[in-house]
């Protein structure tokens, strides 16, 4: 039942690209002042979404697990953790090439950029962290600790923009921005069809995380035989 | 389409589609990798109990 809601929501998500892609490619004109680099939009905005909704699963998974001690918890909080980190390198990037065609650098330290990046490390340090713990409830305690302090940068990922003033562009898809109405809805079908991939991204980690506690739980007990 | 900027705009794709596309072969060498982890354990348990 689990793989066909699998394949089904990879199906949605490829169909939605392709469907976006076109749109985005051979519908929209290009953008007035920014020409065809603007139409990265819809993969740069979206996949920022992504990474931050992956990163308020994981912040519940951790809260779960120090709740209730349950291993499953902390399996879905670095499987999320995971993908949304792939999630955040490419909005990372493509926001760097973006802003070497619109501003002429690829890189500024102002707020925006500079939480999203210390964002990025910080999940990126998770996951180092959990390499470096054998004991896989002690793994788990440390990892959801972490990943709970690290949330607290989330927040200002997305409200840099609002609370102080940054290269970065203000926001165009909320609190106040404007794009034509067949262009939001572009971007939040390929906002659906990211979460969907990403869901069946981390199902899939997730399934391999289980496997992998189950292989060591078979071979503590193959070494106590 | 205007041809302003097209080369970074393709460039900003092909990148994050080649992050992603990074991350689902990372995925895939895990998968192989952990079916082999699970086979030598098995037979290292059933072996085990045979003794």
């Amino acid at each position: 039942m689990r793989e066909k809601l699998l394949y089904i929501f990879g199906a949605i998500a490829a169909l939605l690209f392709v469907r976006n892609l076109y749109y985005i490619f051979m519908v929209f004109p290009d953008e007035a002042s920014q020409g065809a680099i603007f139409r990265i939009i819809f993969f740069h905005v979206p996949a920022a979404m992504t990474a931050m909704l992956l990163a308020l699963v994981s912040l519940v998974a951790s809260v779960g697990f120090l709740a209730t001690r349950r291993l499953r918890y902390d399996s879905v909080a670095v499987s999320v953790t995971e993908v949304g980190l792939a999630f955040l390198a490419a909005n990372l990037i493509t926001g760097s090439i973006w802003g070497r065609v619109i501003w002429g650098i690829w890189w500024t330290w102002d707020a925006r950029l500079t939480s999203a990046l210390v964002c990025w490390i910080l999940y990126a340090g998770y996951l180092m962290l959990r390499r470096a713990i054998e004991e896989p409830t002690q793994r788990a305690t440390f990892g959801a600790v972490y990943s709970i302090f690290a949330f607290v940068d989330v927040p200002i990922v997305i409200f840099s923009i609002k609370w102080w003033r940054t290269q970065h562009p203000q926001p165009v898809f909320w609190g106040g921005g404007s794009i034509p109405g067949a262009w939001y809805a572009t971007a939040l079908l390929n906002l659906l069809a990211m979460l969907l991939f990403a869901a069946v991204l981390a199902a899939i980690r997730l399934r391999q995380e289980e496997t992998q506690r189950e292989i060591d739980s078979l071979r503590r007990h193959a070494h106590s035989m | 389409m205007d041809t302003r900027n097209f080369t970074y705009m393709f460039y900003g794709f092909a990148a994050a589609w080649a992050i992603i596309v990074v991350y689902v072969l990372m995925l895939v060498a895990r998968e192989r990798k952990i079916r082999q982890d699970l086979e030598n354990v098995k037979k290292l348990v059933e072996y085990r109990e045979g003794r």
